[in-house]
C-alpha cells in the first residue's frame, strides 16, 4: 500500500510537469503566430499579393506625327498583342508550339520569343503584337488550352510614307539593355517600345505617353484566374501628337526624281525659321520593317547593302565641300582683306597655278583668263581662289573658318548628326603630319574645299542660309516650334549687308548667266542663287554638289544636294538639276509668285545622264 | 436495472471530454469545407462530406470502445498487437501511397496500418508497464517495452514514414515516464537516438557525447549499462552519415528545408514558405472564412490535411488560431487529468500515452506551419482531413473515457 501511495504521489508530480509542458508549448506556438500575424503581417500580406498578382503593362499609344500641312508621317494603329505569362521554359515552349498554327509562328519566331523570355523571365513575354481580330478570336475560343496566354490591345506604329521619311522619323523598337541602364530611361521597364532613331528618338518623351498597368490574379500554376481590381492599376495615357516643319509632298517628289540607284542626299531649309523642309538620304529603307522587331532576313538585307541605307547622308556623312566652299573664302576675304566683288587676283587663270615646285590645277584645263571675284564664283575658278586663300594666309583662314562654326554640328534636333571637320590650328597639322611634314601649300587645297576639310550636307545648307538672309545662319530643326526658331549670331558672316548682296548676285550669275556652272538647269520662274561643287574623293568619280537658295531676293528655301560620284566629267552635274526641280516644285506649291519673265523651256546641250533632267523646268 | 439518461452519461466516463472532441471535429469539418473552396475545383472540394461520414463511423467506434471493460482489453492486447504487426508487414508488400507504402486498400477503403499499430503499441506498453507496482529502474529491465516499440518503429521507418515513426518514440518515452521510470534511465535510453540526429556534425555530437559521459559519471549506473550507453552513442554517431544517405531524397530535403526554407523555394521549401505567407497575411482578424487567397489560388499545399492550420491562420487570423489552440490545450489538459486521476494502472497509462501522442501531433503539425518543426506530414488531431486517423483518435478517446468511467 505504501508503494502504491508513492506511485500515486509521483504521478501527481508527473502530471503537473506534463501540464506545465503543455502550457509552455502552447505559449511558444502562440508567440510564433503572434510574430507572423502581427509583427510580420505587413510583409507577408505583400508577399501574398506578389505571389498571386502579376502586373500586365498596358502600352500607351505613341503620338502621331504630321508634316507641315497635316499629312501623316507616323501613326499608331490599334492592334492585338499576345503575351505569355512567366512560366518554366518547357511549358512556355509547349504553349508556343500549340499557338503556332493560329498565329502563323515560324520556328524562328518561337526562338525569338524564347530569347526574349530568357532576358526577362519574371515579366510576361510578348509573342506577337500585330495580330488580327480573327487570330485573337481563334485563340480566345480555345482558352482552356492556353492558360498562360494574355491577350491585350497593343498600339502598333505605322509609317504611311515608308522609306521616304525613314531618315527623318527614324523608327521604334524594343528598349535595349544599354538603354535600360541609362538615366534617360529610368522609368522604363524591359520590353517597352522606344524611339530608336530620328524624330521618334529625339522626341521620345513627348511621343511615348505613359504606359498603364493592370493586374491579374494567378494561381500557383501561373494560370490567370481573374482580373484583379487594384488601386495600383493605371490606364495608359497616350503620347502627344507632333507637327514637323517637313513638307511630305516635297519629300515624296524628291524621292520620285532622285537618280535611281545613286547615293546621296538632299536637305532643304526654310531660311526664315530654320525649319527643315526636306531631308532625304539615298538609298533608304522602310522604317515599318523595324516595328515589332525586324526579322533577321530584313536586317541582314539592310546591314549588308553596300549602299548603307541606314546612313543618313544628309546629316551623318562627311563630304569634301568642293567648290561650294569657295563662298566661305569669299566671305573671309571680303571681311578681312578688303577684297571687293570686283577685285582681280594678280595671276589670271591659265589652267593651273604654280606654287613652290607644284602646279595646282583649275578644273578647266584651258584656263578662265582674268576674272574678278564675281566672275570667279560664277565660273568656279580654282586659280582665283588659290590666290585668295594665299592672300588671307593660313592662320587667319583657320581662325576665320573656325569662327564660322565649321567644326561643329548644326544642332539639328534628331540624333546622329555629326560635326563638320576643319583644322583648328597649325598644331593640328604638326600633330597630323609632323612639324616638317607639311607646308603652307595646304592653304591652296583648303581654299577650294578639298584637303583636310569635310562637311555635312546640312552644315553647308546652314552656311548658305546665312548668305541668303541677314548674314546669320539659322538653326535647322524638324519640330514645328517657335522655341526652336532663331539664328546663330556667333556664326554670323560679319559682312555689311551690301557686301552680302554682292555675293548673292555672284551666286545668281552662277545659275542665271550663260557660262555659269549651273546655267543649263536654271528654273524658269524663279531666280535661283547657288553654287555647284565637284568634290574630288578617293572613292571614284567626283561627288556632285549644289547648294543654293531661291528666290534670290527673298529666299524661301535653301537647298543642299549631293549625288555621290555624280559628276563624271566636268560638264554634267546630277545634283544641280535635282536641286533646281525641287526648288521650283516647292515655290510653286507654296504659291510664291515668279520673280522673272518665264522663259521657254531650254534644252541643255549634251546630257548623258538620267533622272528626268531632259526638259528642265 | 433501468438505465436512465444519467447512467448513459456516466457510461461515457467523461461526457465533457466527448463534447470537446465533437466540437473540435465539427470545427475541423468546417475548416475542411473551407479548404475545398478553391478556384480550380479539385477532390478537396468534397472532402468535408467524406470527413463527416468518417466522423459518424468514429462516433460508433467510440461508443463501442467505451463499452469494452479494460480487463478484456488487457487480455486481448497481445492479439491486437500481433494483428497490427501483420498489417504493417502486409503494407510493405502490397501497400500504396504517393511517396511511401503506407496505405492498405480493403474493400474500397484506404487505411493506414500505422494508425492501428500506434493504438496497439500503446495497449501493449500499458499492459507491460501497468501491471507493476514498482517502476523498473534498470536500463536492461526495459527490454520488453523497448522491443514492443522497436518492431513497429522499424516497420514504419521502412515505409518510410518518418513522422509516424517519431510517434512511436513519443509513445515509448511517455509510457516509461508515466510508469515512473527514472528520468535518467529514459535519458540513457534515448541518448543513442540523439547521437544519431547530432551525428551530422562531429563537433555538436562531441559535445553531446561529453554530456552523456558526465551524466554517467555523476549518476553511476551499473557498469554494464554505462558501457552499453557509451558504445551505442559512439555507434550512433558513426552511423549517422550512412543512415542519412539511406533516407529518401524527399525526406532529406524536408529535414534540410526545416533548417533553411530558402534553399529550395519551388520544391521542398515551397510548403513552408507558402504556409508562412498564408498565416502571416491573415493578420489578427484573418481574410475571412473560406476566402483566403493563398488557399483559393492553390499556393497552399495539402491545405486540408497537413496544412489545415495554415488555412485557420490565413482565414481566421490570430484570433482564430488562439481559439483553436486554447480548445486543443483545454482538451489535452482534460485527457491528462483522466490519466492522473485513474486508479487503474493499465487505463491510466493508455490515457497518458494518448495525451502524449495527440500533444506531439499538435506540436509537430502546428509547429511546422510556422517553421518551428520540420515538415513531417503529421495530421492535426480532430481537425485534419483523414479517415483512419480520425477513427483511431476516437477509439483512443473511447478508451480514455472508459478509463475515466472505471476510475
Amino acid at each position: 500500500m505504501r508503494g502504491g501511495e508513492a506511485v500515486r504521489l509521483s504521478r501527481v508530480r508527473r502530471a503537473r510537469a506534463a501540464a506545465a509542458l503543455l502550457v509552455v508549448v502552447i505559449l511558444v506556438l502562440a508567440a510564433a503566430f503572434f510574430r507572423l500575424q502581427v509583427l510580420g503581417a505587413g510583409s507577408y500580406e505583400l508577399q501574398s499579393r506578389n505571389n498571386r498578382l502579376r502586373p500586365i503593362p498596358i502600352p500607351a499609344a505613341r503620338g502621331a506625327v504630321y508634316d507641315r500641312h497635316g499629312e501623316l508621317v507616323a501613326e499608331s494603329i490599334p492592334g492585338y498583342s499576345l503575351s505569355l505569362l512567366p512560366a518554366p521554359p518547357d511549358s512556355a515552349l509547349a504553349t508556343l508550339g500549340r499557338l503556332a498554327p493560329y498565329l502563323s509562328l515560324e520556328s524562328a519566331g518561337i526562338e525569338a520569343v524564347l530569347e526574349r523570355r530568357r532576358r526577362n523571365p519574371q515579366l510576361p513575354v510578348l509573342v506577337r503584337d500585330d495580330l488580327s481580330f480573327e487570330q485573337v478570336a481563334a485563340v480566345e475560343e480555345r482558352r482552356p488550352e492556353f492558360r498562360l496566354v494574355v491577350i491585350g490591345t497593343h498600339p502598333r506604329r505605322r509609317y504611311p510614307p515608308g522609306s521616304v521619311v525613314a531618315h527623318v522619323i527614324g523608327y521604334v523598337g524594343e528598349i535595349s539593355e544599354s538603354e535600360l541602364d541609362s538615366d534617360e530611361f529610368v522609368e522604363y521597364e524591359a520590353g517597352r517600345i522606344v524611339g530608336k532613331q530620328g524624330v521618334e528618338r529625339s522626341y521620345e518623351n513627348e511621343l511615348a505617353g505613359v504606359a498603364g498597368t493592370r493586374y491579374v490574379e494567378v494561381n500557383a500554376r501561373g494560370s490567370i484566374v481573374r482580373e484583379f481590381p487594384s488601386d495600383l492599376a493605371r490606364s495608359a495615357r497616350p503620347g502627344r501628337d507632333l507637327t514637323l516643319t517637313l513638307d511630305l509632298a516635297l519629300q515624296q517628289f524628291t524621292d520620285s526624281i532622285f537618280p535611281e540607284g545613286d547615293r546621296g542626299g538632299v536637305v532643304a531649309l526654310d531660311p526664315r525659321t530654320g525649319g527643315v523642309l526636306l531631308l532625304s538620304s539615298y538609298p533608304s529603307f522602310d522604317p515599318n520593317l523595324f516595328v515589332g522587331g525586324i526579322t533577321e532576313a530584313d536586317w541582314a538585307a539592310i546591314r549588308d547593302d553596300p549602299g548603307r541605307p541606314i546612313l543618313n547622308r544628309a546629316a551623318a556623312a562627311l563630304y569634301p565641300a568642293g567648290s561650294t566652299w569657295k563662298l566661305v573664302l569669299a566671305t573671309l576675304a571680303m571681311r578681312e582683306n578688303s577684297v571687293g566683288i570686283d577685285t582681280y587676283m594678280p595671276t589670271s587663270c591659265r589652267g593651273a597655278l604654280q606654287f613652290g615646285n607644284r602646279a595646282f590645277r583649275c578644273w578647266r584645263p584651258e584656263g578662265h583668263g582674268p576674272l574678278d571675284l564675281s566672275g570667279a564664283i560664277k565660273e568656279s575658278c580654282n586659280v582665283f581662289f588659290y590666290q585668295l586663300g594665299l592672300r588671307i594666309g593660313l592662320d587667319p583662314l583657320l581662325s576665320g573658318v573656325n569662327g564660322l562654326g565649321f567644326n561643329q554640328a548644326t544642332g539639328l534636333d534628331i540624333p546622329g548628326e555629326i560635326s563638320g571637320r576643319f583644322p583648328q590650328s597649325r598644331e593640328w597639322y604638326d600633330q597630323m603630319f609632323g612639324r616638317r611634314g607639311w607646308t603652307e601649300s595646304v592653304v591652296l587645297n583648303l581654299s577650294i574645299g578639298q584637303g583636310e576639310t569635310e562637311q555635312t550636307l546640312i552644315r553647308m545648307a546652314q552656311f548658305y542660309s546665312s548668305l541668303a538672309t541677314g548674314g546669320s545662319p539659322v538653326v535647322p530643326h524638324l519640330l514645328q516650334s517657335e522655341v526652336l526658331e532663331g539664328v546663330r549670331e556667333s556664326w554670323a558672316l560679319g559682312l555689311p549687308e551690301a557686301r552680302r548682296k554682292e555675293l548673292v548676285s555672284a551666286l545668281v550669275r552662277v545659275v542665271n548667266e550663260p557660262g555659269g556652272t549651273a546655267y543649263w538647269y536654271r528654273p524658269r520662274e524663279w531666280t535661283l542663287a547657288g553654287k555647284t561643287g565637284t568634290a574630288q574623293n578617293p572613292h571614284g568619280e567626283p561627288h556632285s554638289w549644289f547648294v543654293g537658295f531661291a528666290p534670290a531676293d527673298d529666299p524661301r528655301i535653301v537647298i543642299a544636294a549631293i549625288v555621290e560620284n555624280g559628276h563624271p566629267d566636268n560638264r554634267t552635274s546630277r545634283a544641280v538639276p535635282l536641286a533646281s526641280q525641287i526648288v521650283s516644285r516647292y515655290l510653286r506649291s507654296e504659291g510664291v509668285p515668279p520673280d522673272r519673265p518665264i522663259e521657254e523651256p531650254v534644252q541643255p546641250p549634251t546630257l548623258g545622264i538620267s533622272g528626268g533632267v531632259e526638259g528642265v523646268q | 436495472m433501468r438505465r436512465d439518461r444519467a447512467d448513459v452519461l456516466t457510461g461515457l466516463g467523461d461526457p465533457v471530454l466527448l463534447a470537446g472532441a465533437l466540437l473540435l471535429a465539427v470545427l475541423g469539418i468546417g475548416m475542411i469545407w473551407s479548404a475545398g473552396q478553391v478556384d480550380l475545383p479539385s477532390g478537396v472540394t468534397g472532402a468535408w462530406r467524406r470527413q463527416l461520414v468518417w466522423l459518424c463511423v468514429s462516433i460508433v467506434a467510440f461508443a463501442l470502445a467505451t463499452r469494452v471493460p479494460l480487463r478484456w482489453l488487457e487480455w486481448a492486447t497481445p492479439w491486437i498487437y500481433a494483428f497490427s504487426i501483420i498489417l504493417l508487414l502486409a503494407v510493405l508488400v502490397v501497400g500504396g501511397g504517393p511517396n511511401t507504402r503506407s496505405w492498405l486498400r480493403v474493400a474500397g477503403f484506404s487505411f493506414q496500418p500505422a494508425e492501428l499499430a500506434k493504438l496497439a503499441t500503446i495497449l501493449l506498453l500499458a499492459r507491460l508497464l501497468g501491471l507493476r507496482k514498482e517502476p523498473q529502474t534498470g536500463l536492461f529491465d526495459l527490454w520488453k517495452p523497448v522491443l514492443a516499440v522497436v518492431v513497429p518503429f522499424l516497420l514504419v521507418m521502412a515505409q518510410p514514414d518518418l513522422g509516424s515513426a517519431l510517434i512511436f518514440v513519443v509513445i515509448l518515452v511517455s509510457a516509461l515516464f508515466w510508469a515512473g521510470t527514472p528520468l535518467f534511465t529514459i535519458f540513457m535510453l534515448v541518448s543513442p537516438g540523439v547521437s544519431l540526429i547530432l551525428g551530422f556534425s562531429a563537433a555538436v555530437w562531441g559535445v553531446w557525447f561529453v554530456i552523456v559521459m558526465v551524466g554517467l559519471y555523476l549518476r553511476r549506473p551499473f557498469m554494464g549499462e554505462a558501457v552499453a550507453v557509451a558504445l551505442s552513442n559512439l555507434a550512433a554517431g558513426a552511423l549517422a552519415t550512412p543512415l542519412w544517405n539511406r533516407l529518401a531524397p524527399y525526406q532529406q530535403r524536408r529535414l534540410l528545408v526545416f533548417l533553411d526554407p530558402d534553399i529550395d523555394p519551388r520544391g521542398a521549401g515551397w510548403h513552408l514558405i507558402q504556409s508562412k505567407v498564408a498565416i502571416g497575411s491573415g493578420g489578427v482578424t484573418g481574410q475571412g472564412f473560406g476566402l483566403g487567397p493563398q488557399k483559393r489560388l492553390a499556393f497552399l499545399p495539402e491545405q486540408h490535411t497537413d496544412f489545415i492550420f495554415s488555412v485557420v491562420g490565413e482565414e481566421l487570423g490570430l484570433i482564430g488560431v488562439l481559439v483553436f489552440l486554447l480548445l486543443l490545450a483545454w482538451f489535452l489538459r482534460r485527457v491528462l487529468r483522466v490519466a492522473a486521476e485513474s486508479t487503474q494502472g493499465f487505463g491510466s497509462l493508455i490515457a497518458f500515452c494518448f495525451f502524449a501522442v495527440w500533444f506531439a501531433h499538435l506540436v509537430i503539425n502546428v509547429g511546422m506551419t510556422v517553421g518551428l518543426m520540420p515538415v513531417t506530414g503529421l495530421p492535426l488531431p480532430f481537425i485534419s482531413y483523414g479517415g483512419s486517423f480520425l477513427l483511431t483518435t476516437f477509439v483512443g478517446l473511447g478508451l480514455v473515457c472508459r478509463t475515466a468511467y472505471e476510475t
